[in-house]
């Protein structure tokens, strides 16, 4: 057995390691990536709606690392595709966090993929901004929602219906897609529109399964229902593509906004992209943003959404605000919190404040939702919406709605 | 005495004149002045009959109608108020709502009842039907007075039955609830139901009335349901078609059926988009239909001839086969269109309502793929019967060898019988492009119902998907209104499950040796 002999050469070396040793160690700190995980459906039918959302990730990270990362550190993407299959939007959420161990992850579009990834979330302790408008009745410490609740969307919109402005509405048609999102609106607006005195009389309720194309029958039952001498109004919580051919159906059998407006929780921009919008003038649709909306923050996401997307024709739509709001919001609470450990980072991004592109200041609240100006939109020819109504001001949300009388009194 | 009352009176009559003038100038400007002012500004015009308010209104109503910074209204670079020439910079469009679509509605038609062109006349006699008041029936009277087109005639008379049920007057209402008993529209169904809560002294006319428009209304229901099945069998029909020769003649189990009827929808998208600033942009749909065909059979060609054709008799792999092959397909355009829907424009003769004799309300979209589908049927049995290619494919099917022992190249004619299926497939595609999304996924809804369609008509036979496609049509129809789109759709799977319990051949086996 030989001892190394030292060299003088070898005593350079081990000098040299262990001076740098330290600073290769703190480096690794430093630029250690922050890892997004985008778990969107990029194939099968909600690859049109979700596509946008991972593009949106994608810019807000580019924008970031642009202006130095966030708090010194670089921020990388990773990007998993769960198509549109609900079970797998669980496996990869478990590989997003068990395999890649992102620090946040921002995804899911329907309730069903949303409920199917929680267990996973509140499992492994991850952080899921989800950008939705959504059904309400769910709170986990592991999701923040930047979409809106019932009280923001459903309710105004119903509302204003009901309202000179909206034609006076005394009988509602609620159309949906048949799962959890539109069933559950569907129960808490026939509970508010009981406690405005429209009967079970004077509401129709029907369901569609996904991707439904003929719609002949239903929309001639609507022209049935709306000739009882009392002004009728469409409530349509239709998802996906479905729309497409509703629409098409309503302006061949010629029902006009002006007799029966329809007003839809699902329709944005995106959606409008693929129909012939002229015969659907007048209709409307309730979101938190719409892309016409004129404000600073907004030009800046339109022309920025642009440069990144490299085609001046493409929109922009409230999803895509909201998943915007939540990437800063995090962003903001991973500056203050100096971490991405998700109980640090859970705590510091609850009264967030963000000037968003729909021209207000939102803030995070305790109940994990955001505060969000409410905006009705009628259809115009180019595809856009022209603003007919919006709040005052952002209104706090309620999870929890007090039209649903098990979870009522768990309204904070 | 006399002078000094009658000059009174000319004062008067002057300043009554110059109040409405001065209000014509001051209500103008209000149409820009957000929507609540905008809307009383509407209706006064319109009350006022000043004809120089229409072309003003019609602007709003087509959002031509500009507002500047100063709250000038400008009509084509004129002040709309006073005709002075001001520059329309900076100056932007005045916005509708809901409200101000109904009263503008109402103004227009007003002031264009007594319109010298028919086609005005008669919109106008239509929006003020819609948008009735007390104050129309004189304006009514007068123009019927001076109509001479009875179809006109008889819109204005419905509009005034209309009004005349607002006037606080039992006989005038009487003779508008006659008027609109004899529509028998929905239409008129709801404003006498709405007359009837505001006045209960005329409940029974009103229910006698109504009575008669629910008859009417029952019959036509009746039709409309019959309708509507028959536009879904023939999306059906159209659908399965295609498959009743790959997988009904040959007996391919084809899962990349619907990727076909998709590359179809594609094609129509891509002979829109290549004729779109052309002189044929308005021959797209139909030239789409000859270019569906070549395209989707030259796709099934290749695939019969690289793949399919070396797992005949191997049902199980070729099933696999080709939903590997419909997935990549699905993927490849979704490559290359990216994953938005594409949008096919209807041309105008496929949009909107036609009547049917008797008043039937029928969807042109609707009625033209019903002959559509009907026609490729035709061509399909003919070319199956009296061509040599289908008397050579009907050979190759009943037997092989022999065919081919009679020189029949056995091998080519599988390949143009695929191809023939695929290209039916693409046109059911060009189709579809018109009542659903033009989407990578298209097919993928299509191909469950194609096949329940082959199968319950029974393999083999065009009658029976013929028959199949309009019997689960109607069905699903006639049931719809009962059980709900997805309860309909469920209740129709488990018929047909039980059917072919009974009869697993189908509607209408082949007997026979050719059966093997």
């Amino acid at each position: 057995m030989t001892l190394p002999r030292i060299t003088r050469r070898t005593a350079l070396a081990g000098l040299a390691g262990s001076l740098s040793l330290p600073a290769i160690h703190s480096a690794s700190a430093q630029g250690a990536p922050i890892k997004v995980g985008v778990l969107h459906s990029l194939t099968g039918t909600m690859a049109i709606s979700e596509t946008a959302l991972r593009d949106t990730v994608l810019m807000m990270v580019e924008k970031a690392n642009s202006a130095g990362g966030i708090a010194g550190r670089r921020v990388e993407a990773v990007v998993v595709d769960p198509a549109s299959n609900w079970p797998l939007f669980a496996e990869k959420a478990r590989e997003l966090l068990a395999v890649h161990k992102v620090d946040v992850t921002f995804g899911c579009w329907t309730s069903v993929s949303r409920k199917s990834v929680l267990p996973v979330f509140e499992e492994l302790n991850g952080l899921l901004f989800y950008p939705v408008q959504y059904e309400g009745e769910e709170e986990s410490r592991n999701i923040f929602y930047t979409g809106a609740a019932p009280n923001q969307q459903a309710i105004p919109a119903v509302e204003y219906l009901m309202g000179a402005d909206g034609g006076e509405a005394k009988r509602i048609v609620l159309l949906g897609t048949d799962y959890v999102y539109p069933r559950t609106t569907n129960r808490i607006l026939r509970g508010f529109l009981n406690s405005k005195g429209i009967t079970d009389a004077d509401i129709m309720e029907e369901y569609t399964p996904f991707g439904h194309s003929d719609w002949q029958g239903i929309v001639s039952r609507v022209k049935t229902f709306a000739s009882q001498g009392k002004k009728t109004a469409i409530v349509s919580t239709i998802n996906g593509d479905a729309n497409v051919p509703f629409y098409r159906e309503l302006g061949n059998q010629g029902i006009k906004a002006e007799d029966i407006p329809c007003v839809a929780f699902s329709v944005g921009e995106e959606e409008l992209a693929g129909i012939d919008t002229k015969p659907l003038v007048g209709h409307l649709a309730a979101w938190n943003y719409f892309m016409s909306v004129d404000a600073p923050a907004n030009r800046e996401f339109i022309s920025d959404w642009h440069t990144f997307i490299r085609n001046p024709r493409r929109v922009t739509n409230d999803p895509m605000e909201a998943t915007l709001v939540g990437f800063k919001m995090w962003a903001q609470a991973v500056a203050q919190a100096g971490t991405t450990a998700v109980d640090a980072v859970r705590t510091a991004v609850i009264g967030q404040k963000v000037a968003a592109p729909c021209g207000f200041t939102l803030e995070m609240l305790p109940n994990h939702h955001l505060t969000k100006p409410v905006m009705i939109g009628e259809i115009q020819e180019n595809g856009q919406f022209n603003i007919v109504w919006r709040t005052p001001a952002p209104v706090p949300a309620e999870n929890w709605s007090r039209y649903i009388p098990e979870n009522a009194n768990r309204r904070r | 005495m006399i002078a000094r009352l009658l000059a009174v009176l000319l004062f008067c009559a002057l300043a009554a004149s110059a109040r409405a003038q001065t209000r014509f100038e001051e209500l103008v400007p209000r149409l820009g002045a957000g929507f609540g002012p905008a809307a009383e500004a509407v209706q006064a015009l319109g009350a006022q009959g000043d004809p120089r308010a229409l072309p003003i209104l019609r602007a709003l109503s087509d959002g031509r109608l500009l507002r500047n910074a100063e709250g000038r209204v400008i009509l084509d670079g004129r002040d709309a108020a006073t005709g002075e020439a001001i520059p329309a910079e900076g100056a932007s469009r005045i916005n509708l709502n809901n409200r101000l679509r109904v009263v503008l509605r109402g103004a227009i038609g007003r002031l264009a009842l007594s319109s010298p062109n028919a086609a005005e006349r008669r919109a106008a006699a239509d929006a003020v039907f819609r948008t009735r008041s007390a104050e129309n029936v004189p304006l009514l009277e007068d123009a019927l007075s001076n109509e001479s087109i009875p179809e006109i005639r008889a819109l204005m008379e419905l509009a005034l039955g209309a009004s005349r049920l607002l006037v606080d007057d039992v006989t005038v209402q009487r003779a508008g609830i006659i008027v609109l008993g004899g529509a028998g529209t929905p239409e008129a169904r709801a404003l006498l139901l709405e007359a009837r809560a505001a006045k209960p002294e005329l409940a029974p006319d009103i229910d006698a009335a109504v009575a008669t428009i629910d008859r009417r209304l029952a019959i036509r229901r009746a039709f409309e349901t019959v309708f509507q099945g028959l536009s879904l069998g023939s999306v059906l029909l159209l659908a399965a078609l295609g498959l009743a020769i790959t997988f009904g003649v040959m007996g391919v189990i084809n899962m990349a059926h619907g990727e076909m009827v998709m590359i179809g929808a594609y094609t129509t998208f891509m002979v829109q988009e290549a004729l779109r600033h052309t002189a044929w942009a308005g021959w797209s749909l139909p030239l789409s239909v000859p270019a569906a065909f070549i395209v989707t059979a030259l796709v099934g060609v290749v695939l019969e001839r690289c793949l399919i054709r070396h797992l005949y008799g191997r049902p199980l792999e070729t099933l696999l086969l080709t939903f590997g092959i419909g997935m990549m397909l699905q993927q490849a355009v979704r490559l290359i269109f990216g994953a938005q829907n594409r949008e096919v424009l209807s041309p105008a003769w496929m949009q909107g309502t036609l009547l049917l004799p008797g008043g039937l309300p029928v969807t042109a979209n609707r009625l033209w793929i019903i002959v559509f589908g009907l026609a490729v049927l035709a061509v399909t049995m003919l070319a199956i019967r009296f061509t040599r290619f289908g008397l050579e494919m009907r050979a190759v099917v009943q037997n092989r060898r022999i065919a081919a022992t009679m020189g029949i190249r056995t091998g080519w004619v599988d390949a143009a019988t695929f191809a023939f299926g695929s290209g039916l497939a693409g046109l059911a595609g060009v189709a579809l492009s018109q009542i659903d999304n033009v989407s990578p996924n298209l097919g993928t809804g299509y191909i469950i119902d194609s096949f329940m369609v082959v199968v319950f008509g029974g393999v083999g036979s065009l009658v029976g998907t013929l028959v199949g496609a309009l019997t689960l049509g109607l069905v699903n129809k006639l049931l719809e209104p009962y059980a709900g789109a997805v309860l309909a759709k469920v209740a129709v799977l488990v018929g047909i499950m039980l059917f072919i319990q009974r009869r697993p051949k189908g509607l209408f086996a082949l007997k026979g040796r050719a059966a093997e």
